[in-house]
C-alpha cells in the first residue's frame, strides 16, 4: 500500500490549537432521548495522532457519541472541544466536515447515482460554497488527487461505474476514500469492517494504522479482534458512561468489562 | 445521461438543439406571418397562441425538473410562483391602458368597482414595464427564498414539504379571491390591450410573444443544463441520494436547495409573464392545487431528470389536454390520472426512459445480427 501517498493527498492540518497533544475532548456531556439517557456526564479526551477504538454492548451510546461529536445532534448540557480552540458543540455538520472531522457511517453511504470518480470528487477538499461549485473545474491537481485515492482504496478500474453497483465491502472502501479526501484531522469511523471478508480486514487494518500519526483515528467496532489489532488505546462505555480506559489488555482484563460487554459475548 | 459530462452539450446535441430551436423561433413565426392563410403550409393564428402557451408550460416542467428530478423535492405549489409572475405582469398590462377601461378611469375597472378612490401602494411602480419585469423575478423569487428558508431549515422533507406547498398555493389562491386584497378578486385581471403600445389583437404581437416564449424556452434550457452539469448540479443529485453524506462531505445543504428552490421558482414566474398577455386573463384559479399538481405529472411523464423529457411531457400531456376536453370534456380528469399512474407504475424514466429503453434493445439485435 501506498502509504506516502495517503500521507501527501491528506494534505495539511487546519489551525487547530493541540499544544497539550489532545485533539478532542469531550467534557460532561449528557443527552436524553424521550427520558432514555442515552449519554450520562460522558467525560473523554483522544490524543491527538492515536489511533483510538470506542467499544461497548448495544445501546452503550457510541453512536450519538458519534453524533455529538459531528454536530448531528447536539447535547443537553456539556462542551465538545476540537483541540484547545473550536468549540465543535456551537457548530453545523457541514462546518464541523469542513473544519477537518470526517465521519463515515455504519451503513455504508455513498452517493449511489454518481460514479467513484464523482464521489470522490465531491468529497475533494475545497471551497464547498454555491458559487464555487456552479463555477467548478476539474483541474489536473485535483484530478491527480483523485486517482491517487482511487489506487489506495483498490478501486482505479472501477473509477466510472456507478456507486451503487458496489459491493458492500467495496462501499465501505469508497466512504474511506471519500473521507480522505476531505483531509480531515480527525477520521470517526462507525464500523469500519462491518461485511468485509477477512482479507479485506486485513487491508483496513493496515490503512488504518499508516493513518494515525499523522491523522487522528477514532474507530467504533464490534469485532474484538479487529480492536486488537489496531488499537493503541479503548475506551469502553457501558449505559452512557466510560467503564474503562487503557489499552486493550488492560481493558479485557478488567472485570467490570469482562462482565457487561465481554462476559456477554464470549458466553 | 445527463449528469456524466461536464459540458454543456455534446455537438450533436448542440445541432439537435438548433434545429428545434430555429424552427420554434424563426421558422413557425415565417409560416404564420408570410404564408397567405390558404396554403397548406400556413400555420394558423390559433396554433400560434396554442404553442406559445405550450412553450410557458414547458419552461415550467423544467423549472419542477431542477427541484425535483434533480434535487429529489417534490412542490405541489409551483402554480403559485407561475401565477405570482403572471399577475405582476398582468398589473402592468392593466396600468398600460389606464384611461382606456370600461369607465375611463385612470384606476383599473376592478377598483372602479369597488369604487375605491386612488391606486393601492402596491400598485405603484406597475406603469413601468421595467418595474414590472422586476417584480416578475423578485415577486417569487423573494417568496420563494423566504418559505424556503424556513421550510428547509427546519428540515421539512418528502410528503411533508410537498403537502406544505399544497397549503401555500392554496392559501395565496383564496388570499387572491378576496376582492380587499386588490388583484380583482375571482375576475383577475383582464381586458388587456396592449403591450409596450403594441396592440394584443395585432398578429404581429401575437407571433412576437410567441417568439419571446421560444427564445425564454431555449434560454431556460441551457441555464438548467449549465447547473446540472456543473459540481453544483451533482451536489444537488447527492442531496436527493444521501443528503447527510452531502452535509458530512462538508457542503450545507440549506444553501444549495434555497438556491434551485429559488431560481425553480423564478423562472415559474417567468413562465407565467410570458403566458399572460398570451392568454390576456390572469385570475387566481391559476393558484388552485390542482394546476400544480399537473405541472409535475408533466415532469414525470416525459422523465425527471433528463432537462429534455420535461419539455416533451409538457407538449404530449398539454396536446392530450387539448384534444380531450374539445372530444370528451368529461373524461379528461380519468385520462390524465390514468396516464400519471401508468407513468409511475411503467416508466418510471418517461418517455425519454421509454426512448432509451427501446434504442438500447434495437442496438442488442443489431449486435446479435452481427
Amino acid at each position: 500500500m501506498p502509504i506516502e501517498a495517503v500521507r501527501q493527498i491528506t494534505g495539511p492540518p487546519g489551525e487547530i490549537d493541540v499544544s497539550r497533544g489532545v485533539i478532542l475532548y469531550v467534557e460532561s456531556v449528557s443527552v436524553e432521548f424521550d427520558g432514555f439517557k442515552a449519554i450520562d456526564d460522558l467525560s473523554l479526551s483522544i490524543e491527538d495522532g492515536s489511533l483510538h477504538c470506542i467499544i461497548g454492548p448495544n445501546g452503550a451510546g457510541k453512536t450519538t457519541l458519534l453524533d455529538i461529536i459531528t454536530g448531528k445532534t447536539k447535547p443537553d448540557t456539556g462542551e465538545v472541544y476540537l483541540g484547545q480552540n473550536i468549540k465543535l458543540t456551537e457548530l453545523s455538520e457541514s462546518e464541523i466536515a469542513r473544519i477537518g472531522v470526517g465521519r463515515k457511517f455504519q451503513k455504508p453511504t455513498v452517493f449511489e447515482n454518481h460514479t467513484l470518480f464523482e464521489n470522490l470528487e465531491l468529497a475533494l477538499h475545497c471551497d464547498k460554497g454555491l458559487l464555487e461549485s456552479l463555477f467548478w473545474k476539474l483541474t489536473p491537481a485535483r484530478r491527480g488527487r483523485i486517482d491517487e485515492v482511487l489506487e489506495i482504496i483498490g478501486l482505479t478500474g472501477e473509477a466510472a461505474r456507478p456507486a451503487g453497483l458496489l459491493s458492500h465491502g467495496q462501499k465501505q472502501w469508497l466512504e474511506i476514500g471519500m473521507l480522505l479526501m476531505q483531509a480531515p484531522r480527525v477520521l470517526l469511523l462507525d464500523e469500519p469492517a462491518a461485511g468485509m471478508t477477512p482479507h479485506e480486514i486485513e487491508h483496513s487494518v493496515e490503512l488504518l494504522k499508516s493513518l494515525a500519526g499523522q491523522h487522528t483515528v477514532v474507530v467504533i467496532e464490534h469485532d474484538m479482534d479487529f480492536v486488537h489489532a489496531i488499537a493503541s488505546r479503548v475506551t469502553v462505555l457501558h449505559e452512557g458512561k466510560v467503564l474503562a480506559e487503557g489499552d486493550m489488555d488492560f481493558v479485557r482484563a478488567n472485570p467490570k468489562v469482562v462482565e457487561v460487554y465481554l462476559g456477554e459475548s464470549h458466553a | 445521461m445527463a449528469q456524466n459530462s461536464t459540458t454543456l452539450l455534446t455537438p450533436a446535441a448542440w445541432t439537435a438543439f438548433g434545429i428545434a430551436a430555429t424552427v420554434l423561433v424563426l421558422v413557425v413565426p415565417v409560416l404564420n406571418l408570410a404564408l397567405p392563410a390558404t396554403s397548406a403550409l400556413h400555420v394558423p393564428d390559433y396554433m400560434i397562441a396554442l404553442m406559445g402557451k405550450f412553450l410557458c408550460y414547458a419552461m415550467v416542467a423544467l423549472a419542477i425538473d431542477l427541484i425535483w428530478g434533480f434535487t429529489g423535492i417534490l412542490s405541489l405549489g409551483h402554480g403559485m410562483f407561475f401565477a405570482l409572475g403572471g399577475y405582476a405582469m398582468g398589473m402592468y398590462l392593466m396600468r398600460e391602458i389606464a384611461g382606456e377601461g370600461v369607465y375611463r378611469s385612470q384606476l383599473p375597472d376592478f377598483m372602479v368597482f369597488l369604487d375605491w378612490k386612488e391606486l393601492p401602494w402596491y400598485w405603484h411602480g406597475f406603469e413601468h414595464f421595467w418595474f414590472a419585469m422586476l417584480m416578475v423575478i423578485l415577486a417569487p423569487g423573494v417568496f420563494a427564498l423566504v418559505f424556503g428558508f424556513f421550510a428547509f431549515r427546519s428540515r421539512i422533507k418528502g410528503v411533508y414539504f410537498s403537502i406544505i406547498t399544497q397549503a401555500m398555493t392554496y392559501a395565496a389562491m383564496l388570499l387572491f379571491f378576496r376582492n380587499n386584497t386588490g388583484f380583482g378578486g375571482n375576475n383577475g385581471l383582464t381586458d388587456f390591450k396592449h403591450i409596450l403600445g403594441f396592440s394584443l389583437l395585432e398578429s404581429r404581437t401575437k407571433v412576437g410573444l410567441y417568439a419571446a416564449s421560444a427564445l425564454a424556452l431555449a434560454g431556460t434550457f441551457l441555464l438548467c443544463r449549465f447547473v446540472t452539469a456543473s459540481k453544483l448540479g451533482r451536489v444537488l443529485t447527492a442531496i436527493r441520494d444521501a443528503e447527510s453524506r452531502v452535509m458530512f462531505s462538508g457542503y450545507d445543504p440549506l444553501r444549495y436547495k434555497l438556491f434551485v428552490w429559488t431560481l425553480s421558482a423564478v423562472l415559474c414566474g417567468i413562465a407565467g409573464a410570458l403566458y399572460v398577455p398570451q392568454v390576456g386573463i390572469i385570475n387566481p384559479s391559476e393558484m388552485h392545487p390542482g394546476n400544480s399538481i399537473e405541472m409535475a405529472i408533466w415532469a414525470a411523464v416525459g422523465g425527471r431528470g433528463t432537462l429534455v423529457g420535461p419539455i416533451i411531457g409538457a407538449w404530449l400531456v398539454n396536446g392530450a389536454k387539448s384534444v380531450f376536453t374539445v372530444a370528451f370534456p368529461d373524461l379528461w380528469l380519468y385520462f390524465l390520472g390514468a396516464i400519471f399512474i401508468a407513468t409511475t407504475l411503467f416508466l418510471p424514466d418517461g418517455v425519454v426512459g421509454l426512448g432509451r429503453l427501446l434504442s438500447c434493445r434495437k442496438k442488442g439485435r443489431n449486435r446479435d445480427r452481427s
